[in-house]
């Protein structure tokens, strides 16, 4: 089973959403001075998105430094994207934008703290996921 | 200076390098980065696309769009103020101007609209109407008590939220209808435009009420949070009747209640809290929702007008200079 790590900012959404599926899970701090999560093994990554109307700065910056850290990408095998869906075709756009960078797959889109049928299809899909991800490994 | 009996004393010159909240700057440069102005929707494209609605279904376009007005004129000229005495940092003060200024092109975008569509006669006939309905006045006077000064500057924020989060969306719900099934295009273009700075201001207010709630003690959080399901409870009615008095003639009204239900719960988490609608309550339309977001490889025809010519981020910007590989 992989791990599970996350970016919040103080608003707490994507943390509930978190704490609601119940899994392990280390966060990126808020602060820039305070020490990064350093992943030793698979995991998923799930942050927030931040785009303005044009697009930009969809990934937060302290999500980009975790990911600067060539070990850390390594490791990471998917993303789930938090966003809201009155912001049109740019609807969790943090997720594409990493997935494009990183080269993983977006595996879930979920607005705001997300709804309970999130929870459960993320927590099923997480297992399922990592299932695969061990018997091709193996 | 003979006088020192000052009532108001005089403010601290705000200094944009010294934060206390980074929030507020965060909020800041996302609203001013995505100011609009009505102007910039083609919305005379729609004149053709207006003409093919029945007089039943412009007559009740025009009524939903007094609505929508009358709630940003409130935001406009007395929610958005109401709030800046309760400021914690100067910024936000700065960030509540800006909504407020917002929420005026907003109440002026729907004019906008009117005049390119409608005649005048019409136009003023909904206005009277909007005076005159019942369920509308209702939730404004909801509203507006919370707003008075006397009242707590969290319930102030709580009323505010389901204002911009809650309240405008058996509104929001018809030009997505329209847009869905092919038309007024361009003018679901600029709804979108206002669907998507609602959606900033009611992040940003629920974030600063989340700030203000956790200096409280448990009790008196357990007393604020009562009276915000109180009070979506008692406005979820409203706009109940509401619904069922502009939509049932359309057979549309259940479709906008699951609408009403899936935003109600939005606005709760804004201001951190669960939900209160199930999940099954909130079963909006697929058609809707791709209406509300449409995938980024949508077809936009500019030539025929009928797709989106003011494209709301068509090219996701991938480059950051923070990213370093």
């Amino acid at each position: 089973m992989g791990g599970l790590i996350y970016f919040s900012s103080r608003s707490g959404n994507t943390a509930r959403f978190v704490a609601r599926l119940g899994r392990a899970a280390a966060r990126i701090p808020i602060a820039p001075d305070r020490p990064m999560p350093a992943p030793r093994a698979p995991f998923v990554l799930i942050t927030p998105t931040y785009a303005d109307g044009a697009g930009h700065g969809a990934v937060h910056k302290q999500v980009i430094r975790f990911l600067n850290d060539p070990e850390n990408r390594h490791h990471l095998r998917g993303v789930i994207a938090g966003g809201n869906r009155n912001f049109g075709a740019l609807f969790a756009s943090a997720g594409d934008v990493i997935a494009r960078k990183c080269a993983v797959p977006v595996l879930y889109r979920f607005e705001l703290a997300g709804t309970e049928t999130d929870i459960a299809r993320v927590s099923e899909g997480l297992d399922r996921f990592w299932n695969m991800q061990c018997s091709t490994a193996t | 200076m003979k006088d020192l009996t000052h009532t108001r004393p005089v403010p601290r010159a705000i200094n944009w390098n010294r934060l206390q909240d980074d929030k507020d700057l965060e909020i800041w440069n996302r609203l001013t980065v995505n100011f609009w102005l009505p102007e910039k929707v083609p919305l005379s494209n729609d004149i053709p696309s207006w003409s093919q609605l029945t007089e039943e279904e412009q007559r009740l376009t025009i009524r939903v769009f007094t609505g929508l007005t009358l709630l940003d004129t409130i935001q406009n000229t007395v929610g958005a103020p109401a709030l800046m005495p309760d400021a914690i940092t100067p910024h936000e003060e700065a960030v509540l101007t800006n909504i407020a200024f917002m929420e005026a092109v907003h109440a002026r975008s729907y004019s906008s609209i009117f005049s390119t569509l409608c005649s005048t006669a019409e136009v003023d006939e909904a206005f009277r109407w909007s005076e005159e309905n019942a369920h509308l006045q209702q939730k404004s006077r909801l509203i507006l008590d919370e707003y008075d000064a006397a009242a707590n500057p969290l319930r102030k924020k709580v009323a505010s939220v389901f204002l911009e989060s809650f309240l405008f969306y058996s509104g929001f719900y018809l030009p997505m209808h329209w847009s869905s099934r092919a038309r007024l295009t361009n003018t679901a273009d600029l709804i979108r435009l206002i669907i998507r700075d609602e959606a900033v201001h009611g992040y940003y207010i629920g974030y600063k009420f989340q700030r203000g709630l956790e200096r409280l003690s448990e009790a008196e959080r357990g007393e604020i949070k009562e009276f915000a399901f109180a009070l979506i409870f008692d406005l979820y009615e409203i706009e109940s009747r509401y619904t069922e008095s502009l939509y049932d003639p359309l057979g549309l009204t259940e479709d906008v209640k699951n609408f009403l239900h899936y935003n109600a719960n939005k606005a709760l988490q804004n201001l951190g809290f669960e939900s209160l609608f199930p999940d099954e309550l909130c079963r909006v339309n697929p058609a809707i929702m791709a209406a509300l977001s449409p995938n980024a490889d949508e077809n936009h025809d500019f030539f025929s007008g009928s797709g989106s010519s003011y494209v709301i981020g068509k090219a996701v910007a991938t480059e950051d200079e923070d990213w370093n590989f």
